[in-house]
């Protein structure tokens, strides 16, 4: 698997722009993607009666249905990143679980001592969809927003100087450049 | 041996509870607090993320190993995932309507966000 997701990336936009309605798709992908949803139905309802297994047969086959037709097959492609993003929401935990303390303490101390700054990022990640991640990361973490995303560039809000230089620095990017690297 | 690591896991589940409800509690004094939409809404993010992660967690130790606690834990990717999309859009629709954010200078003077205080 040397040819990463930058080449998947670039194949499957060119697929995308030659043949939009047509169905490039592996018939495995499209099974895969109905076997979890028939499984998360099943779950989810937990009643066993012929006439909600047809409806939910129904409706996961419509969902299938318009994932292809979103190009979702075309776009995104999840699975070579699972394998690595365990260790990585660990380590999203552990930011997550340390800026709350940080905003907390902000949001607490008499004198509020804000200094809300704006940062430009560059996403090292070349996918788009390390891009989504990243992006969403970094809401994700208090105290740092996500303001703008396009082609890679971010604006993010930061809501101190410290975050705002702490994400300047970039370890959270390198981490989701490196889950789409090799 | 079993009751005592069940008592373990009650006295966890409640203090991520406690801890969850006091992540609740600042995150809704900060968006009260702080002076602008954008400062406001990193408060509103520490329910968002740090509330419910704590205290969905807590919920999957009260249950235990069943359905129920499989149900949290999706319930719980769909909030991890859905909850910063919403953010997002929230904060570049801000940014589209033309509302300006608050900048602080660079270093020393930091009057601007004054008038909250």
């Amino acid at each position: 698997m040397i040819p990463t997701s930058e080449t998947d990336a670039s194949a499957s936009t060119d697929s995308e722009t030659t043949a939009t309605s047509g169905s490039p798709t592996p018939l495995i992908s499209l099974i895969g993607l109905f076997l979890v949803l028939v499984a998360a139905w099943l779950l989810w309802s937990g009643l066993y009666k012929p006439l909600l297994l047809t409806l939910g047969a129904i409706s996961c086959a419509l969902c299938v249905y318009l994932a292809t037709r979103m190009n979702f097959f075309e776009t995104t492609s999840i699975l070579p990143l699972l394998p690595r993003l365990p260790l990585y929401w660990l380590w999203l935990l552990k930011e997550i679980a340390l800026s709350s303390l940080e905003v907390a303490r902000v949001v607490l101390s008499p004198r509020l001592e804000l200094s809300p700054t704006i940062v430009d990022l560059d996403a090292e990640a070349q996918t788009e969809l390390c891009h989504v991640i990243l992006g969403n990361s970094i809401t994700l973490t208090p105290g740092t927003i996500t303001l703008d995303i396009y082609k890679g560039r971010l604006v993010v809000h930061a809501l101190t100087a410290e975050g705002a230089a702490a994400l300047k620095e970039g370890k959270m990017n390198r981490r989701v450049a490196a889950l789409e690297a090799r | 041996m079993t009751e005592l690591f069940d008592s373990a896991v009650t006295v966890l589940s409640w203090a991520l509870l406690l801890t969850g409800a006091a992540s609740v509690l600042i995150g809704g004094i900060g968006a009260l607090r702080l002076p602008e939409i954008y400062t406001r809404m990193h408060a509103a993010s520490l329910t968002d993320t740090a509330a419910s992660i704590l205290i969905l967690t807590g919920i999957m130790l009260q249950s235990g190993l069943t359905l129920a606690t499989f149900k949290v834990v999706a319930i719980l990717a769909f909030l991890l995932l859905t909850g910063p999309t919403a953010t997002y859009s929230l904060a570049n629709a801000a940014l589209l309507a033309g509302l300006r954010p608050h900048v602080s200078r660079p270093k020393g003077s930091r009057s601007e966000p004054g008038e909250a205080s």
